[in-house]
């Protein structure tokens, strides 16, 4: 029965375990955050399925509680997300042999440890096949709906969120994601250009546009202290991979 | 037809276009440069900290004692532990943190 299924297949499925088990308490985490935030358990779901995006999706439910404009809330998914457009323009080159449409469907399954194992696939020699990909991406999104859509109806049961801390998981969990990145080059400057202006476009300028004005901040800043194409340094460009979805 | 459908559903989806084309535009923009300069690539690798910084770095100092040095036993933890784990610790600090200061 087992040995009828193909090695890809099996492989893949080996694969998504990990990332099962580690994505399983914030899938539950956002949807019950989520209603905690304003949110129905419909709208929960609804992000999980159509984002598939952990940290971005976390972003937008701690926005959605604030008198923000609706396109400073997408663009700061849009910010998120960001560092998947490096994995694809990597991972393209992979899906040899995909139609348009198995291509289609692999980028939007395209996650941090999705991306991480079709590359340590890749690099050993195996086929990045549709068959693996496939193999291991559905599980992570299916079940990431399901706690999602679970951890949102939970949510609904919490009365008095303050007295658990449910309200400052989100901070931590942010706080948490950026020193994920800490071996990234340049990361403590541009953390700090980022939180000193932050913090003083809060006091300044008022919530939610410190949030523009720090990432922008840190962002030039990163840029700036670069160094151009012509100065040589050892500093070698690294996609760090942590492993939210 | 639409005007029913309210605006957190809209930005859901907005949203969600918005991820799908950070998926697929490497792909399709990103790949057909041969080379990238090196302020462009730094800043690309910058902006997921950046933006992440500032959805807590305000309340280090806007929140109270409890917020603040919740913040720092996450941090520290975090140096050696994953995220769940850090959310964990987070979570007891932050709760007995408050019965603490009020």
């Amino acid at each position: 029965m087992i040995s009828s299924i193909p090695a890809d297949v099996r492989q893949g499925m080996r694969d998504s375990l990990t990332v099962l088990v580690g994505a399983a308490p914030f899938g539950f985490l956002f949807g019950a955050l989520a209603v905690e935030n304003g949110m129905t358990v419909f709208e929960a779901v609804l992000m999980s399925a159509t984002l598939f995006a952990g940290a971005s999706q976390m972003v937008g439910i701690d926005l959605f509680g604030t008198k923000i404009a609706p396109w400073l809330i997408v663009f700061s998914i849009f910010a998120v997300n960001f560092r998947h457009i490096l994995y694809s323009a990597t991972i393209g080159s992979r899906f040899a042999g995909y139609s348009t449409l198995q291509k289609a469907i692999a980028f939007f399954l395209l996650t941090d440890p999705q991306f991480a194992n079709a590359e340590s696939r890749y690099e050993s020699g195996k086929s990045v096949s549709f068959r693996w990909y496939m193999a291991m991406a559905v599980p992570v999104y299916v079940l990431w709906v399901i706690e999602g859509a679970l951890g949102a109806l939970f949510g609904n049961l919490i009365e008095d969120p303050h007295a658990l801390g449910i309200d400052f998981l989100l901070p931590i969990y942010f706080l948490g994601l950026v020193m994920g990145f800490r071996k990234r080059r340049n990361w403590l400057p541009v953390v700090l250009a980022s939180g000193v202006a932050s913090t003083i476009a809060f006091y300044l300028v008022g919530s939610p546009w410190h949030v523009s004005i720090g990432a922008i901040v840190g962002v030039v800043f990163a840029a700036l202290i670069a160094g151009s194409d012509e100065e040589p340094s050892p500093q070698k460009n690294e996609i760090d991979l942590v492993s939210n979805v | 037809m639409f005007e029913n459908i309210p605006t957190t559903v809209w930005i859901i989806l907005a949203g969600a276009v918005a991820t799908y084309a950070t998926r697929i535009g490497g792909h399709l923009v990103l790949s057909r440069f041969q080379h990238i300069p090196r302020r462009v690539s730094a800043a690309l690798d910058a902006v997921p900290a950046a933006v992440l910084t500032t959805l807590f770095a305000p309340a280090i100092v806007s929140q109270g004692w409890a917020e603040a040095i919740t913040l720092g036993i996450a941090a520290v933890v975090a140096l050696r532990f994953n995220l769940a784990i850090t959310l964990v610790v987070g979570a007891v600090a932050i709760v007995g943190l408050r019965s603490v200061f009020g």
